[in-house]
């Protein structure tokens, strides 16, 4: 059996290469995808705990993550498709609205 | 088998943020979320892994390439591209130095030991059913909500106008 510091470890290179990708990708798509890979490297960490600590609320708690994410994804991707139709762009330093 | 699954998750993310095209990115996401599933049935949870490759790499990953081909996107240099070197040294320091941390953390010793006496069918339909309407009824049923809200919100911004 794996210990549980190696599903830690994997988990958080998973989570920061997608850190990584939030934070220099420009196109906004593959942002929106890092933050998927990110709640799925804390899915990780959930189950990972649930099955050392023999406690299925972990499960519970990725259930509703994954609910969430699914959510985020369809809304996310509306305001991307609205954005798109008004600026013609999906680079994230031409969509500067919030600044004026 | 878990150093396997776990090196293809982490080559396929990391062709993922590396890569120019969305739809690439995309595809090797797909890999990467299939991995997560297949270390999932590693670790007993037989549901969350059928959950994930249908919701995940199924809905959500079809949803992603459904957007990407309707935009039809041509690159462009956005307004910051020539300080583009620059920036992501700087963030890939800033989330090398937060990985540290999280590495240092974990190899401490504040890890909780084993717990050995076993739940009957772990992870399975019935016993993650059981826990998730008997104990967690009301976010259950909260998350219905969201979804609702969700769903309603997507038509609206989606629609091609707003009246």
């Amino acid at each position: 059996m794996v210990p549980l510091n190696h599903y830690l470890i994997l988990s958080a290179i998973l989570f920061t290469i997608g850190a990584v990708g939030v934070f220099t990708r420009r196109n906004v798509l593959i942002i929106y995808m890092c933050i998927e890979l990110m709640l799925n490297a804390v899915n990780l960490t959930f189950i990972a705990f649930s099955k050392f600590l023999n406690n299925m609320d972990g499960h519970i708690f990725t259930f509703m993550i994954m609910t969430v994410a699914a959510a985020e994804a369809a809304v996310g991707l509306a305001i991307i498709l609205a954005i798109f139709r008004n600026r013609e762009t999906v680079n994230v330093d031409d969509i500067n609205l919030m600044k004026g | 088998m878990f150093y396997i699954i776990g090196g293809v998750a982490v080559l396929s993310a990391l062709i993922m943020v590396t890569h120019k095209k969305p739809v690439s990115a995309a595809m090797s996401l797909i890999v990467t979320m299939v991995c997560l599933a297949g270390l999932y049935v590693i670790l007993d949870a037989h549901l969350i892994a059928a959950l994930q490759i249908i919701v995940y790499a199924g809905a959500i990953m079809v949803l992603f390439l459904f957007v990407i081909m309707l935009l039809n996107i041509q690159e462009k240099e956005g307004r910051l591209a020539k300080h583009r070197i620059f920036f992501q040294f700087t963030w890939i320091l800033a989330a090398g130095y937060v990985f540290i941390n999280m590495v240092k953390l974990i190899g401490g010793d504040s890890l909780p030991a084993r717990v050995e006496e076993g739940i009957n069918g772990f992870g399975t339909t019935k016993a993650v059913g059981e826990i998730l309407f008997t104990d967690y009824l009301l976010p259950f049923e909260i998350a219905s909500i969201l979804l609702l809200a969700a769903i309603v919100g997507a038509v609206i911004l989606a629609k091609a106008k707003i009246d």
